[in-house]
């Protein structure tokens, strides 16, 4: 442990900048999306009056919610006193910071005017959840800055746990706000819900440490650095157990609302009758998104491998992307219910499901943040000594952190 | 000139029992509803524009008050589903006693307004009469309120648009919805529809201050059992609806 | 002011709101610098032969001589400050004064050739918006024509003469010219070299 040395990563290799152009032509895709939506409307997306919010968000809000997820790996070292976890600190601060920049930039370029996003800054109504959500993405990332800067800076060193906790507490607060962007929304039956913000919570410690393990292996795997099993096998029950804790949530979520009579027809049609919504559902969020990771992650022999648990973490973000979709598109999918006991209907599609089909811009935005978050990482790892030399189990005191698995954060 | 002064006309003309009411009220009301407030003076908190919708008077095949809107407001019609509504015709079959109604639907004018707590920039507000509206100055077109509306009453404008009629602004990428006509309202006309509605002889729509209990709509709501749509959210809705 | 107690306005916001320092506005002083530069670069060039400028000045038609809210001087420097301010105080407040009200400035500066305050370079906004490169973000929204048939009875400062004519007339222009502005390139005055002087 005390002699671990952080570098920079090398970053010449052909394979480095074929990486960093290919992360660099979709965050531009993603651009041009935006601007193509911009300049002719939202009428170019799949987004309408009755399904306002699309794919987009989708990667907003996973984006948004995995950044604070990322950072939990640093918490367990620091707040929790693992030592185990405290090399991996660094980059974990530094990729949740890139996940926000990512997501907060697809939702911003997202808006109608995103020509005003000032606005938002300048004019600032203090009821709104989506406001708070303004002072706690800044503040997110000033306290991770702060953090970081106290990992890697000697002098600082003595702060780094003050400011591990303090951006722990705030990463819990940022969930509960983005949970709480849907969970205010009393009036409509599939986000009139409390559970939305404990559920983000555990939502984001799945997705942070699905792509966290990607990007750790990736990172050492391609520089050839040393990656050993202890960390990873440590790592991976941790995900495990937060898979099944999302699954835990999911299903209480779905319980309540069954019980709920009011909710009930909504609740029949995301898990019935939903068309699209319902086999994203099944299939996505549920079967590849939570069953069949926790299954390779379990098994005795599989989930020892590297390619399993690097497929287990890829299903676990696919499945993220999938329950993301279930909550924002089939969420709106379900009509308003404005007279209850009676059949209604309208020109402005009253009492009928909404469709929604996602266009390729769309796509093409949602992608680009994904891009932006990658090529932060990939150009802050060659700049910053934020990766150890060596995660090798020579090098790394897995016992002192076993706590860890029994007992996560 | 003709069209105004025709409707003004029709206002005073129209009801009876408005006038009778108005005459023995307080001067200031009278005010109020024949000239509009004073041009140099701020809308006041005394009074609370509201509607009465009365679902008996309202004709399933009629859409003179959707008309109308459009008319006002330069909206192009279309029903497309990203075409902008600010009214609708709702039609409404009991699943139960298969007893079948029909009502306009709008923006309820709440006196707690969902879209105005959840507006990050404020651009979502209440004017001190209780018209709620959108700041479009300031709109950056989040949808949250969209999102946050229980009456699906806001429309998004995904298309440029370029006839707007003169002063009745709208514009690309921010959210709208009924105004109560507020420009209207300001000059001390009624809204379209109400006059619309009138006009075709149904009179399914109310116009008034709820908060003078002299007014027409304050008294139809104290003598008949009128209800607020969505009441279990406790919005304070500035539309009533009766006979539902 | 009580309308909106949460609400609140830092102060160095109205030069964002006014649009100076909007989208592709810093383009447009780019664009607008270089070109001074150039203009002032090829005049010492021939020697200071040529006194005017290569922009034109701006000949905005105006409609109504003499019959402005307040004197032009005031006017030229502070029309978007009282147009502010006004806006809030009718979007909130509902006073519906008509001194610095845009529909007021528009029906009495509509041109009489097209009904409108924009589709040439005679235009009253688009003269001189397009001379300074300064993005008009107005006419997204509102109308840049004069009230047709309300305009009667509640804005007698509408010239008679004005009628109101077919919305569609120079729509094709009224619409390039919010296109040109939507997307930040406020034509830029020197857009035919030479100019007048030519
Ligand atoms: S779309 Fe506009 S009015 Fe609606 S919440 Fe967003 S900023 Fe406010």
């Amino acid at each position: 442990m005390k002699n671990m040395v952080f570098r920079e990563i090398e970053g010449k290799s052909v394979g480095y900048y074929v990486l960093l152009a290919g992360l660099a032509l979709f965050t531009l895709l993603g651009l041009l999306a935006a601007h193509y939506m911009e300049t002719n409307g939202h009428h170019v997306t799949g987004m309408t009056n009755q399904v306002v919010w699309g794919i987009p968000h989708v990667f907003a809000v996973f984006l948004i919610v995995a950044a604070s997820g990322a950072l939990n790996v640093a918490s367990i070292g620091s707040v929790f006193g693992k030592s185990m976890y405290k090399p991996l600190a660094p980059l974990s601060g530094v990729l949740s910071v890139a996940l926000l920049a990512g997501g907060l930039t697809v939702l911003m370029l997202d808006l109608g005017r995103a020509d005003r996003v000032i606005v938002a800054m300048t004019h600032y109504n203090f009821r709104s959840v989506f406001a708070w959500n303004v002072f706690l993405y800044s503040g997110f990332v000033g306290l991770v800055a702060i953090y970081l800067w106290a990992q890697m800076e000697q002098r600082m060193k003595p702060y780094t746990k003050a400011a591990g906790v303090a951006a722990f507490i705030w990463r819990l607060l940022l969930t509960t706000g983005t949970g709480s962007i849907f969970g205010f929304l009393v009036a409509r039956a599939l986000y009139d819900s409390a559970l939305f913000a404990p559920m983000f919570i555990i939502m984001s410690f799945s997705y942070g440490l699905a792509i966290y393990i990607l990007v750790l292996m990736a990172a050492y795997g391609w520089t050839g650095r040393p990656l050993g099993d202890g960390v990873l096998l440590r790592l991976k029950g941790l995900l495990a157990v937060f898979v099944a804790a999302v699954l835990y949530f999911v299903a209480v979520y779905h319980m309540t609302n069954l019980y709920y009579a009011e909710h009930r027809a909504a609740e029949h049609f995301i898990l019935v009758d939903g068309g699209v919504n319902t086999q994203v559902f099944w299939i996505g969020q549920i079967l590849l998104g939570s069953v069949l990771p926790l299954v390779i992650l379990f098994h005795p022999s599989a989930g020892k491998s590297r390619r399993s648990i690097a497929l287990a973490s890829v299903l676990v973000i696919l499945g993220g992307l999938a329950q993301m979709y279930v909550t924002i598109v089939g969420g709106q999918a379900w009509p308003l219910d404005l007279f209850p006991g009676m059949q209604q209907s309208s020109s402005f599609y009253d009492g009928v499901i909404h469709s929604y089909h996602a266009s390729v811009p769309e796509v093409f935005l949602g992608l680009g943040g994904v891009a932006i978050a990658g090529l932060i990482v990939v150009f802050a790892i060659k700049v910053l000594r934020l990766l150890p030399d060596s995660l090798g189990d020579d090098v790394v005191d897995v016992h002192h952190g076993a706590k860890a698995v029994a007992k996560p954060a | 000139m003709s069209e105004v002064n025709t409707s003004r006309r029709q206002f005073l003309g129209w009801g009876t029992a408005a006038m009778a009411g108005l005459a023995i009220a307080p001067g200031v009301t009278l005010i109020d509803l024949a000239h509009g407030k004073p041009d140099d003076q701020p809308v006041s908190s005394k009074v609370r524009w509201g509607m009465l919708i009365d679902a008996n008077q309202c004709h399933s095949g009629c859409s003179d008050c959707v008309t109308a809107c459009n008319k006002e407001n330069g909206l192009s019609g279309g029903t497309g589903p990203d075409d902008s509504q600010w009214i609708r015709k709702m039609d409404l079959k009991d699943t139960h006693s298969g007893r079948v109604m029909s009502l306009p639907m709008m923006c309820q004018h709440c006196g707690n307004p969902p879209c105005t707590d959840v507006c990050p920039t404020g651009a979502s507000f209440k004017r001190a009469d209780g018209i709620v509206l959108v700041d479009r100055h300031i709109c950056i077109g989040c949808r949250y309120c969209m999102m946050a509306c229980p009456y699906k009453a806001r429309s998004f404008v995904a298309h440029p648009v370029t006839d707007q009629k003169p002063g009745r602004p709208r514009g690309i990428g921010t959210v709208e919805a009924c105004t109560m006509c507020v420009e209207r309202v300001d000059a001390g006309l009624k809204p379209a529809c109400v006059d619309a509605c009138a006009a075709a002889g149904h009179e399914a729509i109310i116009f008034g201050d709820l908060n003078d209990p002299n007014s027409d709509i304050s008294k139809r709501i104290a003598e008949y059992t009128t209800k607020q749509v969505r009441a279990d959210l406790g919005l304070d809705t500035g539309v009533r609806y009766q006979g539902v | 002011m009580s309308v909106r107690p949460a609400t609140f306005k830092w102060v160095w916001v109205s030069d964002v709101r006014r649009g100076l320092v909007k989208r592709g506005s810093l383009w447009g002083f780019a664009i607008l610098g270089a070109s001074l530069l150039a203009v002032a670069l090829t005049a010492t060039a021939s020697g200071g032969e040529q006194e005017t400028s290569r922009v034109p000045l701006p000949h905005p038609e105006i409609a109504n001589p003499g019959k402005c809210v307040a004197d032009t001087e005031y006017m030229r420097k502070h029309h978007m400050d009282v147009l502010l301010r006004h806006r809030d105080e009718t979007v909130h407040e509902g006073i519906r004064t008509k001194r610095y009200s845009l529909t007021n400035c528009i029906d009495c500066h509509a041109s009489r050739k097209n009904n409108s305050v924009l589709g040439t370079k005679e235009n009253f906004c688009q003269a001189c918006h397009s001379y300074a490169a300064v993005k008009v973000d107005c006419f997204e929204c509102h109308s840049s024509k004069p009230e047709a048939t309300a305009g009667a009875v509640f804005h007698p400062i509408v010239p008679s003469g004005a009628k109101a004519g077919p919305a569609s007339a120079d729509q094709g222009l009224a619409l390039s010219m919010q296109q040109h502005m939507r997307n930040g390139l406020a034509a830029t005055a020197n857009k035919n070299p030479g100019g007048e002087s030519r």
